[in-house]
């Protein structure tokens, strides 16, 4: 054969690399060419959170609380990221006659799907990082520089794994369409409680927790909090345990996206639902 | 090159999809069809609505499985080996948008190269040399966005290159676009073809002209069925001896079905333009003065006749011929 197409691994790892940074380069340019974000997705957090601090410091609780509240609103982006966007993409990406056009390449489903991933954690950051700058400027809630580095590797992890099962939610997305998207909807309001993006969720009982800690942010969010603030953050689980459960779910859902898209691939393919009907 | 020229560009055998709809109904989208096209050929298949062309094109770019059959593309499997087949082809659909309104043309070009592990230089020489043969060279640094729907269909058109693919399926590549624009496309892609032997473009179309102009050979396809296969010279060749008329018709005439009661009329149909309102009866009649007698009957209907026009033999005539309709006679039935 040929060899003007890459058949060796380093020259196909390169096309897929190349294709994942494509793909998110889509979401990042478009984090910084379109900013009018920026009002609805930091004001109405900001605002959230606001409320949150004020009732804390009614009730007399301590400064890390106030933290808290600063941390479950930056993630909270993050998640509402995954939902809306990461897990719809397909969906909406085939309503708009383009899937094909991503199916038709040689590259590796998981790189379109990591390539968005990528862009949407990113694009989400831009985001994340005006909320807690405003927590830090309007509510100046205390932050120990010392132990940043360790809470920011606790938050790559957290992420990773997040947007690992935002990638096998898209695949469920495509196949279900709709209705998974009414589902969806079901599914924000109570995550935001029951992962404690506003109060530590040892706070629910240890059930709820533990059924919450399958969302990684819930997890991560635990071992931030941990250890930035130590003791006051009432901790679910022991620090040390959470970066290698968050890497173990990470590979569950990386493998578990891997099968959902092969599996979504080819029933599309049988059934004729990769692509809208004319085109 | 040479060895791999030699391998065809499509080999399908057998080729059967049946879709299964949800109110239980089953569509025969294509019914055993047969197709090689070699190395170097411009290939279009001519059909009216639902013919099944899109669902030959949708097997053979791997998105979509057949029911029965095989289909080889560049000497690959298209079911087994969909990724060898994905490097060496490219698919562009008229009628979608590609890519983000947030991006620039050249930046949705270079975003789809990266997807073949195009190099960035060879993306950048690619999107310039396309941009400016499709004529969007003025606009390559405007958002998708800001660009009119025939401009963004252009982007759609040169992205199907970008990754230099040995054959392109093209499925409308011209629907809706302005004559200038089409005339433009047209001459890109007879170039784009001859100028390796392995190109290849399979291409689809509702316009008689483009496959005559284009093609070096023209399927037409019916109800899922290749009914004829042929260079278009062969095609019109083929008509028996008869001749076609055009005849445009005042007031509001009847349906078709009296032609059936006048001796040496082979077909008949009749076409009404949504814009104006006029009706054109395409006829073929076994000899010229079939014609007088078609007059007469009209005359006695009081069907006024306000132009008449003896055809030469055109593709058209030959598919009315084939498929005993017209490609656009569809729109007669939605208008009834
Ligand atoms: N995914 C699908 N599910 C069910 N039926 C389908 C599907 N795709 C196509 N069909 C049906 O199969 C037939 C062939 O459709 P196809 O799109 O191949 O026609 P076409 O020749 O491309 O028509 P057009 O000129 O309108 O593009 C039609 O009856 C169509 O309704
Ligand atoms: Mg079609």
């Amino acid at each position: 054969m040929s060899d003007r197409y890459p058949s060796d691994l380093a020259s196909v790892l390169r096309m897929n690399g190349a294709a994942i940074l494509a793909r998110a380069s889509v979401r990042m340019v478009a984090a910084f060419r379109e900013r009018s974000w920026m009002i609805g997705d930091t004001v109405f957090p900001v605002l959230v959170m606001a409320t949150f601090v004020l009732v804390y410091r009614g009730l007399g609780a301590p400064p890390a609380y106030e933290a808290f509240v600063v941390l479950g609103g930056a993630m909270i982006a993050y998640w509402n990221n995954v939902l809306w966007s990461m897990a719809s993409q397909f969906f909406w990406e085939k309503e708009q006659g383009q899937l094909q056009l991503y199916l038709i390449t040689p590259v590796s489903r998981m790189s379109i799907l990591l390539g968005m991933a990528l862009g949407g954690m990113v694009m989400t950051t831009t985001r994340s990082v005006v909320i807690i700058a405003a927590g830090l400027l309007l509510f100046h809630i205390p932050l120990p520089l010392d132990r940043v580095p360790a809470a920011l590797g606790l938050f790559t992890l957290t992420l990773a794994s997040l947007y690992g099962l935002g990638m096998i939610l898209s695949s469920v997305f495509f196949r279900w369409g709709r209705e998974a998207w009414y589902t969806a909807t079901l599914f924000q309001e109570p995550i935001y409680l029951l992962s404690g993006f506003y109060f530590p969720v040892s706070a629910l009982g240890n059930v709820v927790a533990t059924v919450a800690a399958l969302v990684p942010i819930t997890l991560g969010l635990d071992g931030i909090r941990q250890v930035l603030y130590g003791e006051l953050a009432h901790g679910l689980l022991p620090v040390g345990w959470i970066p290698p459960i968050l890497l173990v779910l990470l590979a569950l859902y990386l493998f578990l996206a891997h099968r959902a898209l092969t599996a979504m691939e080819e029933l599309g393919k049988r059934e004729g639902r990769l692509t809208i009907r004319g085109g | 090159m040479s060895e791999r020229s030699a391998v065809p560009a499509i080999e399908a055998a057998n080729l059967s999809r049946i879709f299964e709809t949800r109110r239980e109904r089953t569509v025969h989208a294509l019914r055993n069809v047969d197709l090689t096209v070699p190395r170097g050929e411009c290939i279009g298949l001519l059909g009216p609505n639902g013919a099944g062309k899109s669902t030959l094109i949708k097997i053979l770019t791997t998105l979509l499985l057949p029911t029965t059959g095989r289909a080889m593309v560049a000497g690959f499997d298209v079911a087994r080996d969909p990724l060898s087949v994905r490097h060496r082809i490219n698919l562009v659909s008229g009628g979608d948008s590609s890519g983000y309104g947030i991006l620039t043309v050249r930046e949705t070009l270079h975003l789809f190269a990266r997807f073949y592990g195009v190099s960035r230089a060879a993306a950048h020489q690619r999107a310039d040399a396309l941009m400016e043969i499709t004529g969007l060279g003025p606009k390559a640094d405007t958002r998708l966005s800001n660009l009119s729907t025939g401009m963004k269909q252009k982007v759609n058109f040169a992205r199907g290159f970008m990754s230099d693919p040995e054959i392109v399926f093209l499925d409308e590549p011209t629907l809706g676009l302005d004559v200038e624009a089409s005339r433009a496309i047209r001459a890109f892609v007879s170039g784009w073809v001859r100028e390796r032997p392995e190109r290849t473009v399979l291409l689809t179309t509702h316009y008689m002209a483009e496959a005559d102009e284009l093609c070096d050979r023209v399927a037409i396809i019916d109800h899922g069925r290749i009914l004829a296969l042929d260079t278009p010279r062969a095609l019109k060749r083929s008509l028996p001896d008869e001749s076609s008329y055009e005849l445009h018709l005042g007031g509001t005439p009847p349906p078709t079905e009296w032609t059936h009661h006048v001796p040496g009329v082979r077909t008949a149909f009749q076409h009404t333009h949504s814009a104006t309102g006029a009706v054109e009866l395409h006829l073929t009649v076994t000899d010229d003065h079939v014609i007088g007698e078609v007059l007469s009957v009209l005359k006695g209907m009081e069907v006024r006749v306000v132009h008449l026009t003896k055809r030469e033999p055109t593709l058209e005539s030959v598919f009315v011929h084939l498929v005993g309709r017209g490609l656009d006679e569809d729109d007669v039935v939605a208008e009834a």
